[in-house]
């Protein structure tokens, strides 16, 4: 590995400084699962490594924040929100995304900012927070903001945060209604692999269907369906396929990926798409938890 | 730029302190600078779990964490496993008698997987001991016999061998022989 300074702040604005000073030569550090790995093979070189770990305002912990918020500080490992009872009650589709990240030792490192900050077209809990209206919260040098997550991707290692800018928490809002989620992924193998296809579908007793996907284009994508099809418990197979079918209208695996070929990964949306929809229903109906 | 930083942590129980470079990860520090050479290097993308070591009671890939990351912490490594006068850990003696051991490469990783798993639940399902070890690849294939040592462990409390003192490595080689035999011929039937 090529030698590169450490860093480790204990304040925010510490961070945010020594961001804005280095600009591209920084790289933020949490769990480390994809930088050290990326450190390593040359991909990237930066000169300076700051390790955010020890900045009380990125601590891991899920509590609640004004207006009956779900925040996720942003050092949280993938194994703690797969095992919290408040996420698993209420955002099941996050808890069982969480639960699949890589294996044990990776979900015991990677940190759920920086599934979204890696931005990887296959990340398995951005299907799940954007089903669930998720926003980043960030801190950089004009000061903190918000940025819905449907607006933070914008293509593999590419988002909208701004030089300077890092990720304190990830915000979940409070529903009037109970949004019911599912989430499934296919992979190469049973255990621990990168997703070939990850999704996520929530419904809250509404007419609008939410449907999150990855991994089958260059960001993860959110479609919502306002039919009423996906919505009602009691829709046709085929009429649930046909308004799938047009939600991922926008799907565009890469035909070059070494995990699954394009074809494979369009069918499998939709298979995926329609278990995690009967899921979701479900579990709306019972009240049921992941 | 290259400066050696200051880190103290506890290994196997054990206070170190000592110098590391930024860029070098745990598992170089444990096997380079303090000679603990049965955490293994395979991968180095956290994908096959030879270089698992339990830092502040989780596993973790060693080639993923940096050694300033491990400033503070507590690392147990296999070589932490089995007690000062040598008896074997549980888990350890059962690995030997399902005969889970053949080349060996994997097992300090495999072990620590299974001491994590069995710390967090004393009696997981199969299910459960498939996901724990997960993480784990083993090119011998010995997934049934490391499954099966786990779940002796956890159903059976201490397996028979452990209850009297054993003389130690040489013991244990000869149960590694006997239960991989055992192995084979099941493969024969």
């Amino acid at each position: 590995m090529q030698p590169f300074n450490y860093v480790r702040p204990t304040s925010l604005t510490e961070a945010i400084d020594l961001l804005a000073e280095h600009g591209p030569a920084a790289r933020v550090l949490a769990g480390g699962t994809d930088l050290v790995i990326r450190l390593r093979d040359g991909t990237l070189s930066p000169s300076i490594v700051v390790d955010v770990k020890r900045i009380p305002e990125l601590a891991p912990g899920i509590g609640s924040g004004d207006g009956g918020l779900i925040v996720i500080g942003a050092t949280t490992t993938m194994t703690e929100i797969a095992a919290h009872p408040v996420i698993r009650r209420d955002l099941a589709a996050l808890a069982e995304a969480a639960a699949v990240v890589g294996s044990v030792q990776i979900r015991n490192r990677a940190t759920l900012a920086g599934n979204l900050c890696n931005a990887s077209p296959a990340a398995d809990t951005a299907p799940a927070l954007l089903v669930h209206g998720a926003t980043v919260v960030a801190a950089g040098p004009g000061g903190m903001r918000r940025v819905p997550l449907d607006e933070f991707f914008v293509r593999s290692g590419v988002t909208t945060l701004q030089p300077g800018e890092l990720v304190t928490a990830i915000e979940i809002p409070a529903r009037q209604a109970r949004l019911a989620s599912a989430h499934q992924r296919r992979t190469r193998r049973r255990g621990h692999d990168l997703a070939s296809v990850t999704l996520a579908c929530g419904v809250d007793g509404s007419d609008t269907a939410r449907v999150a996907f990855g991994s089958v284009g260059p960001r993860p994508l959110l479609r919502l369906d306002p039919t009423g099809i996906l919505a009602d418990p009691g829709s046709s197979e085929a009429d649930r396929a046909g308004v799938l079918d047009a939600l991922f209208a926008d799907a565009t695996p890469s035909p070059r990926s070494m995990r699954a070929g394009p074809e494979y990964r369009l069918a499998m949306l939709r298979v995926l798409g329609r278990r995690a929809l009967a899921t979701a229903h479900e579990r709306l109906g019972t009240g049921a938890t992941a | 730029m290259t400066a050696r930083i200051p880190i103290s942590l506890t290994v196997n129980g054990q206070p170190r302190s000592l110098e590391v470079g930024a860029h070098h990860t745990l598992l170089e520090v444990l096997r380079d600078d303090l000679a603990l050479t049965g955490t293994k290097e395979c991968c180095l993308v956290g994908e096959c779990g030879a270089c698992t070591v339990i830092m502040d009671g989780r596993s973790v890939d060693s080639c993923l964490v940096l050694a300033v990351e491990a400033d503070g912490a507590a690392v147990l490594t296999v070589e932490g496993l089995a007690s000062p006068d040598g008896r074997l850990a549980p888990i350890q003696q059962a690995f030997l008698d399902k005969g889970a051991v053949q080349c060996g490469f994997c097992i300090p990783g495999q072990l620590l997987s299974a001491h994590a798993l069995l710390e967090a639940h004393s009696h997981p399902t199969r299910e459960e001991i498939e996901e724990g070890l997960a993480g784990n690849l083993c090119r011998c294939a010995c997934y049934e016999q490391i499954f099966e040592a786990v779940e002796s462990v956890a159903n059976g409390g201490e397996p028979e061998a452990t209850r009297e003192p054993r003389a130690g490595a040489v013991d244990g080689i000869g149960g590694a022989r006997a239960g991989a035999r055992t192995s084979a011929e099941g493969l024969d039937q």
